[in-house]
């Protein structure tokens, strides 16, 4: 590794042209426009977005895929994240990977050539106690002759009314694993959405009873590791994006609200605090670009203490930014009209989805101290 | 003199067995960490024999051209040397201000005789240089310099005071700010900016007693100083803009220092160090889950100063405000020490309250080293006015 940050020509012009894409595409009264439909994003953006390839970015190129790394695919959301982009690319890109890293070559070549051309897949890994760690879990699946039959509840799954495919973990035979499970083997009423914070997310509650899946539906490898991962990288690419809207929210506000004949920003109690953020974010970002750089070095140890720390920080920065965007906008601040709750919202959301920053500062607590 | 094209891992190897050999042994004095706390004949001139050292060596000034005395070398190879010498944690050289503000200021813009009169006294330390902007009464505001200088034939009539002048006592020159004209449209067109001489009747550096106890910095009383006229740098009018430069390349937003170390690091390895030695409840404070959640902390704050600034280098990942890393530099390294060092006074138990003694832990150089650590987020403009700066420079924020 030549630099701890690498960012291609390439890669620059693929932020150019996403931050163009989620610019035009998702200007923020669509997003409220968009907040009381119940998908929760358009079709033709979707499209759009399976056009430029980009769901195929790190699929293998024999899979119908670009073949490129992870790293390709962080400009892409932070550009979506800095719109509050509500679409189901996220997590469709977290199933696609837990595809090629875990997945049999069967459902590899059933599934990925579809993703890369649309199909929306997604993961249920989360459940209702809320614990961080994807290895506990009470969602069980039975063997019976060649079937598995599934038990159990999973929630937060991202997008599940509009997926085809869910990646789906749960207990079998005392061990973790990962399971595929079209979505027609779930029936329709046990899908049923969940009120989250963030209100241009689509998160369900899974209700996996009488489910049941042939034995070949089991990945060959629970890669929870990679997982874990990989949503680290791209929710903390996301929350970059999103802090850094963040900030100029509150800049612009700052620049045009008077008080006391006064322009807000010339306060040193607001715009102290608004430098605050900047460093919050250059940190953010910064952390954000080494983690992708370093992603696919194989130096594991490097690779998950850089990624806790974009997590951490990602985490931290964001809802103080969130927070701090609320309070700024005074009595504006405090209705449904003002844009700084969706920030809020949204920073909330990523806060508390793969780890807070404590968590995440608990897990490098051995990595750098020990 | 080095040779030019020499493959630098060589040169690495090189400077690292040069270092080793000739890195001074214990004075048997507790030494200084910056330029700032230089309080004692005996430390000055322990530093100042060995930035001579250096220089001699070639491994100071290596990019600076060599008509004036530099080594004439692309940069990285004074980066090499730089690293080097915090590896190995060698002594700082203490002509910091001639190093790393008034040199690149002079070698930027000043006269052709500028640089052959003062570049080669900066680098080998023959000609200490001291810094004149901030004034007792008006702190970092600096565009309200009210020292004034009057021009008097070929000479400038120097009254008025400075603060902040670390080595002043021993400086041959001041870069000084001072104010050649009351009338203007602001207050910051007043402004002409001095390499003045130091050595001069009516010119007073007055050594101030820190709050570490120790002696280090001046307060420079100028009563009816007369300076010459042709030792002042750019236009009589245009000191602020001068002023801003220099305060650029202390910040570490432009490149053309000297090189060579500017202090004696402590740092976040010495702090987990000190946490594996401190005690809590009959263990290794280190294993203290609160202690250990806040030492994560901090080496996250060091890693994301590091970080930034390689980011900083990268064009693509900056176009929204291209200089909101360069510009916090000295807010962040600043705090951080300053925070780090806090830490570690708690790390100390009782001992924390402890100060410099023999039963002192580490003799008191944290506590020392806290104290210290206000020079920085102080002196240069406070952190304070360095989130003003960010605030309005960069995010666009109207003026306080």
């Amino acid at each position: 590794m030549d630099s701890l940050i690498e960012f291609s020509e390439e890669q620059s012009m693929l932020l150019d042209t996403a931050t163009d894409f989620c610019n035009s595409r998702s200007p923020l009264d669509k997003v409220r426009t968009l907040i009381s439909t119940e998908k929760g994003f358009e079709i033709d953006e979707w499209n759009a977005m399976v056009e430029l390839g980009w769901l195929g970015i790190t699929i293998p190129e024999q899979n119908g895929g670009l073949g490129l790394s992870m790293a390709d695919v962080v400009p892409i959301v932070e550009a979506m994240g800095r719109q509050l982009m509500g679409s189901p690319f996220l997590t469709t890109t977290l199933a696609s990977q837990a595809l090629i890293h875990g997945g049999t070559q069967v459902q590899q070549n059933e599934w990925l050539p579809k993703i890369a051309t649309g199909t929306i897949a997604t993961l249920a890994l989360q459940e209702e106690d809320g614990d961080w760690d994807l290895h506990n879990l009470s969602a069980i699946g039975s063997i019976n002759n060649d079937s598995i039959e599934l038990t159990g509840k999973k929630t937060f799954v991202l997008d599940a009314a509009v997926a085809e495919l869910l990646i789906v973990s749960i207990s079998l035979q005392g061990m973790p694993a990962l399971v595929c499970v079209p979505v027609d083997a779930i029936p329709a009423k046990q899908i049923q959405r969940e009120t989250v914070i963030d209100e241009t997310r689509r998160c369900y509650e899974v209700n996996l009873e009488g489910v049941s899946v042939p034995r070949s539906a089991v990945m060959a490898n629970t890669c929870f590791d990679v997982i874990q991962r990989a949503s680290l990288l791209l929710l903390s690419a996301e929350m970059a994006g999103g802090l850094a809207s963040t900030l100029n929210t509150i800049v612009e506000y700052l620049n045009t609200r008077k008080q006391f004949d006064r322009l807000i920003g010339s306060y040193q109690a607001l715009k102290h605090p608004a430098a605050d953020i900047l460093l919050g974010l250059e940190a953010v970002r910064s952390h954000v670009y080494h983690a992708a750089t370093i992603y696919d070095s194989g130096d594991k140890a490097a690779i998950e203490a850089a990624l806790h720390m974009a997590k951490a920080t990602a985490s931290e920065q964001f809802a103080f930014a969130g927070d701090r965007a609320v309070q700024f906008h005074g009595g504006f601040g405090f209705t449904y009209d003002c844009n700084a709750q969706l920030f809020l919202r949204r920073a909330l959301w990523s806060q508390y989805q793969f780890g807070d920053e404590k968590y995440h500062r608990q897990a490098l607590a051995p990595l750098l101290l020990d | 003199m080095i040779e030019h094209n020499k493959d630098l891992d060589v040169f690495r190897a090189d400077v690292s067995k040069w270092l080793k050999e000739n890195n001074p042994k214990d004075p048997g004095f507790i030494l200084p960490e910056t330029f700032m706390e230089v309080g004692t004949d005996q430390q000055f001139e322990f530093l100042r024999d060995w930035q001579r050292k250096v220089y001699d060596a070639g491994y100071l000034g290596m990019a600076w051209p060599t008509e004036y005395g530099g080594g004439g070398m692309p940069q990285i190879y004074q980066d090499v040397v730089n690293a080097e010498m915090a590896k190995q944690r060698v002594p700082f050289v203490p002509n910091t201000i001639g190093l790393n503000w008034a040199g690149p200021l002079i070698l930027n813009m000043g006269r052709e005789e500028d640089k052959q009169r003062y570049i080669k006294g900066i680098l080998n330390a023959d000609d200490i240089w001291c810094q004149g902007f901030s004034e007792p009464e008006h702190g970092s505001d600096l565009g309200n310099a009210q020292c004034r200088a009057v021009k008097n034939g070929d000479d400038y009539i120097v009254n008025g005071s400075k603060i902040w002048t670390s080595l002043g006592s021993y400086a041959k020159y001041m870069i000084l700010l001072a104010r050649t004209s009351t009338d203007g449209d602001n207050k910051y067109a007043g402004l002409s900016f001095f390499l003045s001489p130091m050595q001069v009747d009516g010119i007073e550096p007055q050594p101030i007693k820190k709050l570490t106890g120790e002696y280090g910095f001046c307060q420079t009383h100028f009563i009816d100083a007369h300076i010459p006229a042709d030792c002042m740098i750019g236009a009589q009018g245009e000191g602020w803009q001068v002023a801003m430069k220099t305060l650029m390349f202390e910040r570490g937003a432009t490149g053309g220092q000297a090189g060579g170390l500017s202090m004696m690091d402590i740092n976040m390895g010495d702090v987990l160090e000190l946490a594996k030695r401190a005690r809590r409840n009959g263990k290794p404070a280190l294993d203290d889950p609160l202690i250990r959640d806040e030492l994560v902390q901090l080496l996250i704050e060091e890693r994301s100063n590091r970080l930034m600034n390689v980011r900083a280098k990268i064009p693509a990942l900056n176009a929204e405000r291209p200089n909101a890393i360069s510009m916090s530099g000295k807010l962040r390294s600043s705090e951080l020490k300053r925070k780090f060092t806090q830490f570690a006074l708690s790390l100390q138990g009782a001992n924390g309250a402890r100060y410099v003694s023999a039963a002192a832990v580490d003799g008191g150089r944290w506590q020392r080293s806290y104290f210290n650590s206000f020079s920085a987020t102080i002196g240069g403009g406070t952190s304070q006015i360095q989130k003003n700066i960010l605030g309005e420079r960069v995010l666009g924020l109207p003026k306080s």
